[in-house]
């Protein structure tokens, strides 16, 4: 009976929506004009970014940026506070079959390529697509790769806050430079290059590879919070 | 013609693996139909011309949002309509005693 | 061409949307915790479409000033909406972790995962 309801509910929002969202034509400008022009012009002209979605990311919107990385590091903390255990509870990683060598002979040969595959991502994020939330993503699916395959692979958690910690707070200092220097919050304060050019866009590339390392230390510490929970 | 016919193809599969994951009583099988949505998304925004976004979604909804899943399921039950068995071992306890 | 952009439209917002309702359906019917995450992570997905949907330009290309696209700024899609899903991905990743963690948790203490079963709200 109850399915039957809800299935006439959304029968009718569907509806709606599909008729609003048909009203507002497909692949024509809509929105307010005046905004994207601007942000593509001064990304082009003042900043010197190719990447129009970098710019918006670090330096338009930049607050942004930082309040969701805090979101990210708060859910981290949430996690291992939920999944708290006493100290005698911990014990090794429950995997069901111990990986056979092929697995491990492949994963420590792919490891270092999907970290350099990270850190081009991440380096480059001014440039071509990708930035400091892809690059730390894939980091992140490298040292799950090592986590799955060896039972006794660790990482040290204390490292993993100490790195998150300085990239936060450089981000900051950079942000709170450019407040003091140039007049307000994550102004640009370095020379910005030519287009195209690896350094280009001033402090835009430094702030997303901060952004990159940060985002890789939270997100193994929820994996490694996760693995480490044992039904 | 061909473009549009593959769009419409791939976003059928969309929508199909969608409704697959709904209604799977397996939560593994239904959490790797999940992963397929995120995959042919990616595809979809790549077609939108959006390549940053389809580069988060590949890493993120394909990759880690899929093992946590399965991290989940492995700590907890696996059938959607299990009668869970540390339940039933209780029940069994007390009425032996 | 004015045909060829209408199917379009109605594929692309009629999967957005269809994702958008999947996704509730599971949230509102289902009885297991873990399908109602899961339910919550679809209709996620939906609503990063439908916000890259209303960016689109025709014939538009992606907002990056590459050789040879120098002077393409009319031709650019918007790309506001992309940095706001950028966002709103890595935001839901942490939100479903989250959630997965209060379902681990919920089954430690009440050794099951129907919703109907678990009745005092007390840990």
């Amino acid at each position: 009976m109850k399915k039957y309801i809800v299935l006439g509910l959304l029968a009718v929002l569907g509806y709606y929506l599909m008729n609003v969202f048909l009203l507002i034509d497909f692949g024509m400008p809509h929105f307010a004009q005046g905004v994207k022009d601007v942000y593509l012009s001064s990304s082009e002209n003042v900043l010197q970014v190719s990447n129009v979605v970098t710019a918006i990311v670090v330096n338009f919107r930049g607050f942004d940026t930082l309040g969701e990385v805090t979101v990210l590091f708060l859910s981290a903390t949430a996690m291992s506070g939920i999944l708290y255990k006493k100290r005698h509870d911990i014990g090794d990683r429950s995997i069901l079959f111990p990986a056979s060598s092929i697995i491990r002979a492949g994963s420590k040969m792919l490891f270092p390529t999907i970290t350099l595959l990270g850190v081009y991502v991440f380096v480059h994020g001014h440039l071509s697509p990708g930035g400091g939330f892809q690059g730390g993503t894939i980091i992140a699916t490298g040292f799950l790769l090592m986590l799955l395959t060896y039972q006794n692979y660790s990482v040290s958690h204390n490292r993993l806050v100490w790195v998150e910690s300085i990239a936060g707070i450089l981000f900051v200092v950079i942000g709170l430079a450019g407040y003091f220097m140039k007049g307000s919050f994550l102004e640009n304060v370095l020379p910005v290059g030519q287009l195209n050019d690896l350094f280009s866009g001033g402090v835009i590339g430094i702030i997303y590879v901060l952004v990159g390392f940060k985002v890789a230390a939270e997100l193994i510490g929820i994996i490694y919070t996760m693995l480490h929970e044992k039904g | 013609m061909i473009f549009l016919i593959s769009v419409i193809t791939i976003a059928l599969l969309m929508v199909g693996a969608a409704i697959y994951a709904i209604w799977q009583k397996d939560l593994l099988f239904a959490v790797i139909a999940s992963g397929v949505i995120s995959l042919i998304l990616s595809i979809l925004f790549l077609i939108l011309q959006a390549p940053d976004v389809a580069l988060t979604e590949a890493a993120i909804g394909v990759a880690l949002t899929t093992i946590i899943f399965i991290i989940t399921i492995r700590n907890t039950v696996r059938y959607e309509d299990e009668h869970d068995k540390k339940a039933k071992k209780k029940k069994v306890k007390n009425i032996s005693k | 061409m004015e045909k060829y952009l209408d199917i379009l439209e109605i594929v692309i917002y009629g999967s957005a949307v269809a994702l958008i309702l999947i996704g509730l359906y599971g949230t509102l019917t289902k009885k297991s915790l873990i399908k109602i995450v899961l339910g919550l992570s679809i209709m996620d997905s939906g609503i990063h479409l439908l916000m890259i949907a209303l960016g689109y330009l025709k014939g538009g290309t992606a907002p990056i000033f590459s050789k040879g696209y120098e002077n393409a700024a009319d031709r650019m899609v918007d790309p506001i909406p992309q940095a706001l899903v950028l966002t709103a991905i890595v935001i839901g990743f942490g939100v479903t972790a989250v959630a997965l963690s209060l379902v681990i948790r919920l089954y430690r203490h009440h050794d099951t995962l129907r919703i109907d079963e678990i009745k005092n709200l007390k840990w």
